[in-house]
């Protein structure tokens, strides 16, 4: 090759950004079978399983929140105990 | 008094999802507090649209078996306050929807927003049926093209018929407006398309809108912001005159006409 480019010049900036959102969002969806947060149900099943057996928690007192990132996604369980106080917990895969 | 609006069209591809996301900005940079849901089950799009896929957890269909509460599976929106998104399942399909989980979940948003957002898959099917079951008010999406007028005649037949409004007796029939987009004024100028007046003569409803054929659509897709917020587009403030419509101010309608051919065009005559 005689130093030429055969890439697009200008793509333009919202066209890579695109790519970007869909090649983060895909690898999570092919990931799992269909898309991963299909356990997330289970999860929040079993975070209230656990903290019941040592308080009294209401059903929805566990609030799950995800942001999936291309190197790194994070999910943030909120637990609402009686008496005001709240756990948080973040983990990151 | 919350309303429930669906942004409807029988033909796919219109642009439903992206008016969706629009007007559900729109609505909500005005200040109403608004919630947009995805209807379309199996083919989550509007999460894109809105720029919010990375942080869904939970959706419509969980919240309807029961495995999430409302309040889990709804998406604050970063830039407006008075927005909220609830997704769909990308897994799941039209059968997970059932006509009583969607009307409980509905009364539940109906007591938190002033404005509920229905983005209907297209057909008019199960979930297009479902979508617009219980809507105050349509937002018919058209394309000035016969397949698409055909479709939206079927779609306002099915709203005046098989929705809840239409089957109570003594309830006003849904409100339906005919929003026009895809507009491309060079190609209706041409007399390749039908014009706005051609298409209002044919369905015959108040007319909320005319949204220019534009490249800030796609631009506003890619990058996840509901076109609306781009405010220098030409769509983007198409779509803003259309909500302010929409909550019952008067503006006058101007609908762009085919621009005049420029210089070049001029020299070098028209190609194809
Ligand atoms: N005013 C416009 N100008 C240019 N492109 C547009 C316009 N409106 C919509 N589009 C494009 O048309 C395509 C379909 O739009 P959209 O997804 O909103 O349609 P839809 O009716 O929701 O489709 P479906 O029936 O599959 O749900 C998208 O690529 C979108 O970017
Ligand atoms: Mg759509």
């Amino acid at each position: 090759m005689f130093g030429f480019s055969f890439k697009p010049r200008n793509k333009g900036k919202s066209a890579q950004t695109a790519k970007e959102r869909l090649q983060i969002l895909l690898a999570h969806e092919r990931g799992g079978n269909g898309s991963s947060p299909d356990y997330l149900p289970m999860l929040q099943r079993d975070i209230l399983e656990a903290i019941k057996k040592h308080v009294h928690v209401e059903r929805d007192a566990v609030d799950i929140r995800m942001e999936r990132d291309d190197e790194l996604s994070s999910l943030e369980i909120n637990i609402e105990l009686p008496g005001g106080r709240t756990v948080q917990s973040s983990a990151s895969s | 008094m919350s309303k429930v609006i669906v942004v409807t069209s029988g033909k796919g591809g219109v642009g439903k999802t992206t008016s969706a996301a629009a007007i559900s900005a729109g609505l909500a940079q005005q200040g109403h507090k608004t919630v947009v849901i995805d209807f379309d089950v199996g083919l989550r799009n509007l999460d894109m649209i809105m720029g919010c896929e990375r942080r869904v957890v939970f959706d419509f269909i969980n919240v309807i078996q029961g495995d999430a509460k409302l309040k889990q599976a709804l998406i604050k929106d970063r830039r407006l306050d008075t927005l909220s998104i609830l997704p769909t399942s990308q897994t799941r399909d039209k059968d997970a929807l059932t006509s009583e989980g969607v009307e409980k979940v509905l009364e539940e948003l109906r007591e938190e927003f002033d404005y509920i957002v229905c983005d209907s898959p297209a057909g008019i099917e199960r979930g297009a049926q479902l979508a617009m079951y219980y809507a105050d008010e349509a937002v018919v999406v058209t394309n000035p093209e016969v397949s698409s007028v055909r479709d939206s005649d079927r779609v306002l037949g099915l709203l005046n018929s098989k929705t809840k409004r239409a089957e109570e007796s003594g309830a006003d029939p849904i409100k339906s407006h005919l929003l026009l987009t895809r507009y491309d004024a060079k190609r209706i100028g041409e007399g390749e398309m039908m014009n706005v007046e051609d298409v209002l003569e044919i369905l015959a409803i108040p007319l909320l809108g005319v949204i220019p054929e534009s490249t800030a659509v796609l631009r506003a897709s890619n990058v996840g912001l509901p076109v609306v917020l781009d405010d220098k587009s030409r769509a983007g403030k198409a779509y803003e005159e259309a909500v302010a419509r929409l909550t019952g101010e008067q503006i006058e309608m101007r609908i762009e006409s085919e621009e005049r051919p420029g210089l070049f065009q001029r020299l070098f005559g028209r190609t194809a």
